[in-house]
């Protein structure tokens, strides 16, 4: 059972109904017991990183997050669910983040030809073999809505880069935590596959 | 690099799709739900919803259309049309919607942008602004109320003030351009593109692919929302790809799609 965590913010309707349409079972939730149980837990979300951080607080979902990423269930950041894994964001002024991943969430400079948010279908490109990715051309587009990028301490926790002006981190994979700026839920062909490959994954 | 997108855009009114699809593979072409998965099949990049029903009173067949598109289409999916409260937002969101599109609310009560953007994030605004050139004293100005209620505003003073107020997308109208399938007014989505450092999504007057290429270069678009064309037939996402990919413009061109 893959567990989707509800917070209160992001597309929450999608997501499920993406993992159903693969054939995962999935349930959208905010108990911890419910999060405790699952094999596989999605963090998904859209919207502010400080919001994201004062959400997780108030209904206590701190604890079950880092409780199954340290316990090795197969865990799946979306978006602000990347970025909010975190040491700290320059988002509104410093915030801080969960900090399991050591780095910071910045911003993007627009220019000329530069807009930002970065709305759109952009390329990924692969920088390690992530079972995710497994059945997926490397260099397909995928669908970003963001204004704010990841920038890991450790270079070895990069899955895949992206260019919008500046090369950035698109997704991140240590051990059994996977996490994506894009959204698999809106990628359609490309991302029903993550998504399928998740709830097969082990971690 | 970021690819240009298509956008098709569907009129929905008391739950069905209005001035006719021309899909002849449909089995109901009135259908929101059917149009936009043949629309995803076809490799649109996003999908957008206007709700022109004429009492936005009890907005639940608009949610139900929102509801049953995002349980089988796994693509951007943005729903105007008579979005004026936070609550409207809330509940097409809840629905499965990853945009709004706020045009009429937005010019009667600027903080409402505000509002929205600081509630539900930047990304899942989008203002559309409808305009019309006018000879003094501003270029084009702002209407509302499908293009009928003038309002003194200049496009282009507008549309920084929403980029300000929080919006993340602008979706442009020429009034003067729409329905007459002669192309874009180029000059106003070029204007506004220039004068502000978010995404703008071109709108009115596609009639043939061309006019689509002019609008990702000289119109400076980021996107064109197209409704027309892709409805009648008269092209196919796929071809509008093909044509753009050729004059070298970047689309996103999913393996499955048959040119």
């Amino acid at each position: 059972m893959i567990a989707i965590i509800d917070y209160g913010m992001g597309n929450l309707r999608s997501v499920h109904k993406a993992c159903e349409v693969v054939g995962h079972r999935a349930v959208v939730t905010r108990d911890r017991r419910v999060i405790d149980e699952a094999s596989h837990v999605v963090l998904p979300g859209v919207g502010a990183f400080g919001d994201c951080m004062a959400n997780l607080e108030r209904y206590g979902l701190m604890e079950p997050i880092l409780r199954a990423i340290r316990l090795g269930k197969p865990f799946l950041g979306i978006c602000l669910g990347l970025q909010v894994l975190f040491t700290e964001s320059e988002e509104f002024g410093p915030c801080k983040g969960l900090d399991v991943v050591a780095g910071r969430v910045r911003r993007f400079s627009a220019g000329p030809t530069i807009k930002v948010p970065h709305i759109g279908w952009n390329q990924v490109h692969f920088q390690k073999p992530c079972p995710l990715f497994e059945g997926i051309a490397d260099g397909a587009d995928w669908y970003f809505v963001h204004s704010y990028f990841v920038d890991p301490l450790d270079e070895g926790v990069v899955a895949s880069r992206t260019t919008h002006g500046i090369p950035f981190v698109s997704s991140i994979w240590k051990d059994n935590l996977v996490a994506c700026q894009f959204h698999p839920e809106k990628s359609q062909t490309v991302g029903l596959r993550l998504i399928k490959n998740f709830g097969a994954w082990d971690g | 690099m970021l690819t240009k997108r298509l956008i098709p855009c569907l009129d929905v009114k008391d739950g069905r799709v209005v001035k006719g699809v021309r899909f002849e593979e449909l089995r109901d072409a009135g259908d929101p739900v059917e149009a936009a998965t043949f629309y995803d099949h076809e490799g649109a990049d996003e999908l957008c919803f206007l709700d022109i029903t004429a009492s936005h009173e009890n907005r639940s067949t608009i949610i139900d259309v929102v509801e049953r598109t995002a349980a089988c289409v796994f693509m951007p999916v943005t729903v105007g049309g008579g979005v004026r409260t936070l609550e409207d937002i809330r509940r097409l969101l809840n629905a499965g919607a990853d945009k709004v599109s706020i045009n009429t609310a937005a010019v009667e009560r600027p903080e409402f942008v505000r509002e929205a953007a600081r509630r539900f994030g930047t990304q899942c605004i989008v203002v559309a602004i409808d305009a019309k050139r006018e000879s003094q004293p501003v270029k084009w100005q702002v209407y509302t109320h499908g293009g009928r209620k003038p309002t003194g505003l200049d496009v282009v003073q507008w549309a920084k003030r929403m980029e300000e107020y929080g919006a993340g997308e602008l979706l442009v109208t020429s009034m003067d351009e729409d329905g007459r399938q002669c192309g874009y007014d180029l000059e106003l989505t070029a204007a506004v593109s220039e004068a502000v450092s978010i995404p703008v999504i071109a709108s009115g007057g596609v009639g043939t692919l061309e006019h689509l290429y002019e609008g990702f270069t000289k119109g400076k678009a980021d996107a064109v929302l197209a409704a027309s064309i892709f409805h009648f037939r008269k092209f196919t996402i796929p071809q509008a790809k093909a044509f753009l990919k050729d004059r070298g413009i970047p689309m996103r061109w999913d393996g499955r799609m048959a040119a």
